[in-house]
C-alpha cells in the first residue's frame, strides 16, 4: 500500500488542530466576596479611619484616594504597599483564624522590612497593623470597569508585594507558588498568616457625578 | 584511478517511513485537548488585561458568567449577562447559581468559584448587582478572568 500522502493527510488535520485549539485560561484576579448580609442584623462595623484606605471612583474615571484626587493608576500599588505595613500601632490582640496579633506579624518580618517600616513608616496617621487594615474600594455605578480591574490589579501587586517579601520572594516567585506542593503551601501560609487580604468592595452610590 | 574512490555507497536519504506515525502522535495530542467551544458567546468580550493573576486549581468548580455589550443590535445597546447559552436577568442568578451548584458533588458545592468575563466597556453598576446576588446566592468565590498583561501594552 502506498502510505506517502498519510503523512500530508495527517499534516493537514495537524494544521486544523492547531488553528482551532483554544487552550483555556483559567486565570484571572480572585476575590472572596463577604457573607450574605441578613437584613435583621445592622452592621455597625467601627473602624478607625486611618484603617481604611480610600478609593473612590467617579462616574468620569477620576479617582480620589484618601482624599486626594490621583491621576496616575499605578501610583496605588507603592502608597498600598505602604499602607499595609505601616505598623503604626502594632496592637497584642489576637486576630483571625491563626490567632496572631500585630506584634507577632511585625516580628516575623525580615530585616530589611523592619528597618523601612520604623525609618520610613510607623506613621500614627496611617494604619496600626495589618490585622486591622482595610482597602476600601468604592466605584460609582457609571464607572468603567477597565479602570476597576486596573486598581483591583494594583491591590493585588500591593498584596503580593508584601506577602512576596515576607519569605523572600519576589511579588512574581510568590504569586506562582503552587498551593498542592506542600513546601510552597507552606511558604504561601507562612506569608499570609497575620495579613488578611482585606480588600473591599464597597456598594457604590446610585447618585453622584 | 583514485585513491580515494569513495567506498560507502550507503544511501543518503533520510528515512521518513516513521513520519505520519509523529504527525499522527501530535494530532491525537490536539484532538485530546481540544475543547470545542460549547456555548456561543452573544455579548463583546473585549477584557481589560492585568498583571497581578492567580491560576485556579480546579477547573470543576469553575462556571462562566459572561457580562457585556449583546453582539446583536436588536438586543439594545446596554449590558447584559450571559449563562451558558443564554441571557439572564439580574434576579436570574441565584436561581442560576443553585443550577449549577446542583451540578457538583454534595461536598464541593460551598467550593464554587464563579468567572466573570466582562467587557472593559461594562459600566460598574451592573458588576455590584452581580456581586450582591452572588452574596445572596452564597457563591462567595468570584474571578474576575483577564489575559494577562505583556510588555507592549506598557
Amino acid at each position: 500500500m502506498n502510505a506517502g500522502s498519510m503523512a500530508d493527510i495527517a499534516f493537514l488535520l495537524l494544521i486544523f488542530f492547531l488553528v482551532t485549539t483554544q487552550i483555556a485560561t483559567n486565570k484571572g484576579l480572585t476575590l472572596l466576596l463577604p457573607p450574605k448580609q441578613e437584613d435583621d442584623e445592622p452592621i455597625e462595623v467601627k473602624q478607625q479611619q486611618r484603617n481604611i484606605f480610600k478609593i473612590q471612583v467617579n462616574s468620569l474615571d477620576r479617582l480620589l484616594v484618601e482624599d486626594e484626587p490621583l491621576d496616575d493608576v499605578s501610583k496605588i500599588g507603592d502608597m498600598v504597599y505602604d499602607f499595609i505595613i505601616n505598623f503604626g500601632n502594632p496592637g497584642d490582640v489576637k486576630r483571625g483564624s491563626e490567632k496572631v496579633s500585630d506584634r507577632e506579624t511585625f516580628e516575623s518580618l525580615p530585616p530589611t522590612m523592619k528597618n523601612y517600616i520604623r525609618n520610613s513608616l510607623s506613621s500614627k496617621e496611617s494604619s496600626d497593623g495589618p490585622g486591622t487594615a482595610i482597602v476600601s474600594l468604592k466605584a460609582d455605578r457609571g464607572s468603567s470597569y477597565e479602570i476597576f480591574i486596573d486598581i483591583l490589579d494594583q491591590l493585588n501587586a500591593a498584596y503580593n508585594r508584601v506577602y512576596g517579601e515576607r519569605v523572600g520572594l519576589t511579588a512574581e516567585e510568590f504569586r506562582k507558588l503552587n498551593r498542592n506542593d506542600p513546601r510552597d503551601l507552606d511558604l504561601y501560609d507562612r506569608a499570609r498568616s497575620g495579613i488578611p487580604k482585606a480588600i473591599s468592595i464597597a456598594e457604590p452610590t446610585k447618585v453622584g457625578g | 584511478m583514485s585513491k580515494f574512490k569513495k567506498k560507502s555507497n550507503a544511501s543518503q536519504d533520510i528515512p521518513t517511513a516513521a513520519l505520519p506515525d509523529i504527525i499522527f502522535m501530535l494530532l491525537f495530542f490536539f484532538m485530546v485537548t481540544t475543547v470545542l467551544r460549547e456555548t456561543e458567546i452573544k455579548v463583546k468580550q473585549d477584557i481589560p488585561r492585568a498583571e497581578q493573576l492567580v491560576k485556579l486549581e480546579k477547573k470543576k468548580l469553575v462556571t462562566y458568567l459572561y457580562v457585556g455589550e449583546p453582539k446583536e443590535e436588536q438586543f439594545g445597546t446596554e449590558s447584559l449577562i450571559q449563562a451558558n447559552d443564554a441571557f439572564i436577568g439580574i434576579d436570574g442568578i441565584v436561581q442560576w447559581v443553585n443550577q449549577e451548584k446542583d451540578g457538583l458533588p454534595e461536598a464541593e458545592r460551598d467550593q464554587i468559584t464563579i468567572s466573570l468575563k466582562v467587557d472593559k466597556e461594562t459600566k460598574m453598576g451592573i458588576i455590584v448587582d452581580i456581586q450582591t446576588e452572588l452574596r445572596n446566592a452564597n457563591a462567595r468565590k468570584i474571578m474576575y478572568a483577564t489575559p494577562q498583561k505583556t510588555d507592549e501594552d506598557n
